[in-house]
């Protein structure tokens, strides 16, 4: 089957890849977070997880977003436009959710998390990422 | 770790990323001296390591030996992995990529400084 996503279609309607274009810068910030919060989690959980088990296992999950988000965005096709859908959802619903807990709760999120805070440690890129996310999904929406 | 020198390269991938920036603003593809720019903040970040390593034989003790010990390895890893992935499409998108990648060169060292100084992650 020829590649239709990388090319304008007939009807005109040109939609772009997730992986070509500005979609490559957004996959780097993507990688980057990808790495650094699997690293971090993985350090946290192999030598200090009973302190924090709760945020440990939240940076893990958060790491696990990231990763997958990476991935499904520098693939091409329907189903992974939908993975990537689910991941940057699921990210902005993680750091709206962790990021509200943490500030009510100081006590059971010792700034461990990369959403913590609404990613204020990380210069709110973790808010602002997957806004650009979902945008760059829905202008690159299979038709 | 030399603070003095991690500020300097710093400040150098901070210029390159700059660069980077307004070639994007131009609307231009990379081109060889930007592409030389970022290797040789790679270079300066070859030096980096091999210093640290020199002074951790020499018994510096960092806040946390893994933690710093992956940072090295990642500040190493960053610039190539990153320009192979910005040059497989090249659109004025691949120059916005190096600048990206330049940016974080900073963060990791200020990073690692921390954990060198004490900090445990």
């Amino acid at each position: 089957m020829p590649d239709e996503t990388a090319r304008p279609q007939a009807s005109g309607v040109d939609r772009p890849a997730t992986a070509s274009g500005p979609g490559r810068v957004l996959i780097v910030v993507y990688a980057i977070f990808a790495v650094g919060a699997t690293s971090r989690a993985a350090v946290q959980i192999a030598t200090r997880f009973d302190e924090a088990p709760v945020p440990y296992a939240l940076s893990a999950f958060a790491a696990v977003v990231y990763v997958l988000a990476t991935f499904a965005l520098a693939r091409t096709g329907t189903t992974w436009w939908r993975v990537a859908l689910v991941s940057c959802s699921v990210e902005m619903t993680g750091v709206l959710v962790v990021g509200t807990l943490s500030v009510f709760d100081r006590a059971a999120f010792p700034d461990a998390t990369v959403w913590s805070n609404f990613g204020m440690g990380y210069l709110f890129i973790p808010l602002v990422l997957p806004v650009i996310g979902l945008l760059w999904l829905r202008r690159t929406r299979p038709a | 770790m030399i603070t003095g020198y991690a500020i300097a390269v710093s400040a150098c991938a901070a210029g390159v990323a700059i660069w980077a920036f307004v070639l994007v603003m131009l609307n231009r593809e990379p081109e060889k001296p930007l592409l030389m720019g970022v290797g040789a903040i790679e270079a300066l970040l070859v030096v980096q390591v091999v210093i640290s390593v020199v002074m951790l034989i020499g018994g510096g003790q960092p806040g946390s030996m893994l933690t710093f010990l992956a940072y090295l390895v990642g500040s190493l890893l960053v610039l190539p992995l990153g320009t192979v992935w910005a040059l497989a499409e090249r659109t004025r998108s691949s120059t916005a990529i190096l600048g990206v990648l330049c940016l974080t060169v900073p963060v990791l060292l200020l990073r690692m400084v921390e954990v060198w100084g004490g900090a445990s992650a």
